[in-house]
């Protein structure tokens, strides 16, 4: 490919900005350092990253284990396996569908919100002033979010699992009264604690680096304008929502 | 003569393939206000970028005191920066802490002091800037001329001894002003450092600096104190002293001949 042509055009821009992201996120993991303020400053993140995407998380995950529940079961009692329907919702939920939309509603709500904070402290030189007060930008503002997302992605899998579980036994049970003791004898001989749980588990800490990589590295380098910041923002729903989807399918051809 | 703080040699510096400043020559003295003034876009805020080591000149060198800054990176860069309190154009202090944890911050990051140390200092600190009662109320609930006081407060934090100040004054009411000034002043007089102010104010600058330098044509035009610089006879100096619309620096952007872009355009009808 020539350097005018169609192909280096189309590939260039998005290359060199992968390769911009990596070098920060080296730069970042090269100057990590555990003190007692990066510690507090980190459980403040997590509060804002996780804490506070809980009334989503718990909504959804209600609404997931209810509407799953409810398909499922109704093409189960077709063909007489209506019994199966917990082990269907627990083990959609724990190696695919929990980590999944976790994490692209963490990226609705908490990635956004972590792009547009660090967009803004760029145009108001908040950055600037850190760096001039030799405070490393990197250090105080990148790492604590990055490790936050690590740690708030899986504790929201966790929740947003046991909320759609009991969005699912509501509907089979106590909506279609099936019997509870089959319900769960079911679902805990189907699921492996290794393979489901901890696999899905593994699939959450990715996905909480991933959504908080992109979240630091647009707010990062977003156009000091409102315009810019706006950008930003839509650029990490959408390029997280993507790679989320893809690193779901390696993983998950990996771990079968 | 005064000791020189600030020695600037010989700086050109180009940024997106455009030269900013050329050659340029200035030097602060100590324990002084020294005003750089200039019109917008002639490099001001650049030379408070170099004197920071937020950018390095293409060529010349920047010293403060005995420390050549271009040639400071990483740990020595930090250290070099301790020294240092800078105000920026609009404060930038962090939305999501109180004005006692803005101007603790430095504190906390650098040195080991115990928490009530600490917090006595930062409200002698923001008592220096007449905010010790806004200690715990955020950026958003103050002005914006009590946002750069509070942020003063922040710069003094580590007791530097060279202040820089980026536009202090712009977008201030008439008694926020007469604050800020009063203030820069008394830092000034009070704690014998050097200060310089970035401005383009030129009434204020005849209230507090002692030195002036102008900026333009990416050279220093003229240095002298307020006085000296309303009564010079260089038609840039007096243009912008005296706040002329027309002279060296054009009112009008380049253009070709008013009278043929009209004609143009009813060619083209």
């Amino acid at each position: 490919m020539t350097p005018e042509s169609p192909g280096t055009r189309l590939f260039d821009r998005p290359l060199r900005e992968l390769g911009r992201a990596f070098l920060f996120l080296l730069t970042a993991i090269s100057r990590m350092r555990f003190t007692r303020l990066q510690l507090a400053e980190t459980l403040r993140q997590v509060y804002f990253a996780g804490v506070r995407s809980l009334v989503i998380i718990v909504t959804c995950g209600f609404f997931v284990g209810l509407v799953l529940t409810l398909q499922t079961y109704d093409t189960l009692t077709r063909f007489g396996a209506g019994d199966a329907v917990s082990t269907v919702l627990a083990l959609s939920l724990f190696r695919e569908l929990g980590p999944v939309l976790t994490a692209l509603l963490f990226a609705g709500r908490a990635g956004t919100s972590i792009t547009a904070e660090i967009g803004l402290m760029r145009a108001t030189e908040q950055l600037d002033a850190l760096d001039l007060m030799a405070i490393d930008p990197m250090e105080r503002i990148v790492q604590p979010r990055l490790i936050a997302g690590m740690i708030a992605v899986p504790a929201l899998v966790l929740i947003f699992n046991v909320t759609a579980i009991v969005g699912g036994v509501f509907f089979a049970v106590f909506l279609m009264g099936n019997d509870p003791v089959t319900f769960w004898s079911n679902m805990q001989a189907s699921v492996e604690l290794g393979r489901d749980f901890f696999g899905g588990m593994v699939k959450a800490v990715a996905f909480g680096f991933l959504a908080a990589w992109l979240a630091v590295w647009f707010g990062w380098s977003a156009r000091p304008t409102s315009e810019g910041v706006a950008l930003a923002t839509t650029q990490t729903v959408i390029a997280t929502a993507i790679t989320v989807l893809i690193l779901d399918f390696v993983l998950s051809a990996f771990m079968l | 003569m005064t000791e020189a703080a600030i020695e600037l040699h010989d700086v050109t510096v180009r940024l997106g393939g455009r030269t900013i400043l050329e050659n340029l020559n200035l030097v602060i003295p100590a324990g002084k206000v020294t005003a750089v003034m200039g019109p917008s876009g002639a490099g001001k805020t650049t030379v408070l970028r170099l004197v920071t080591g937020q950018i390095r000149p293409d060529s010349g060198e920047v010293r403060v005191g005995d420390t050549q800054v271009e040639k400071l990176d990483g740990k020595a860069l930090n250290r070099f920066r301790r020294e240092i309190g800078v105000l920026l154009q609009n404060g930038a202090l962090f939305t999501d802490l109180t004005c006692f944890d803005n101007v603790a911050l430095p504190l906390r990051e650098h040195t080991d002091l115990p928490e009530t140390l600490i917090r006595r200092l930062v409200l002698l600190k923001l008592q220096m800037v007449g905010l010790r009662g806004a200690a715990e109320l955020y950026p958003r609930e103050l002005s914006g001329g009590m946002n750069r006081r509070v942020a003063t407060a922040r710069a003094m934090a580590l007791d530097p001894s060279i202040m820089l100040f980026d536009e202090p004054f712009a977008g201030l009411d008439p008694i926020s002003l007469g604050v800020s000034l009063r203030l820069i002043r008394d830092i000034n007089h009070a704690l014998g450092i050097t200060s310089i102010v970035i401005t383009h104010d030129v009434d204020e600058v005849s209230e507090l600096a002692d030195q002036c330098a102008i900026i333009a044509d990416r050279q220093v035009v003229a240095t002298g104190t307020p006085s000296e610089l309303t009564d010079s006879d260089n038609p840039l100096v007096r243009q912008f002293m005296q706040g002329l619309p027309d002279g060296p620096v054009p009112f009008h952007y380049p253009a070709q001949d008013l009278a043929d872009d009209l004609l143009a355009m009813e060619k083209r009808r």
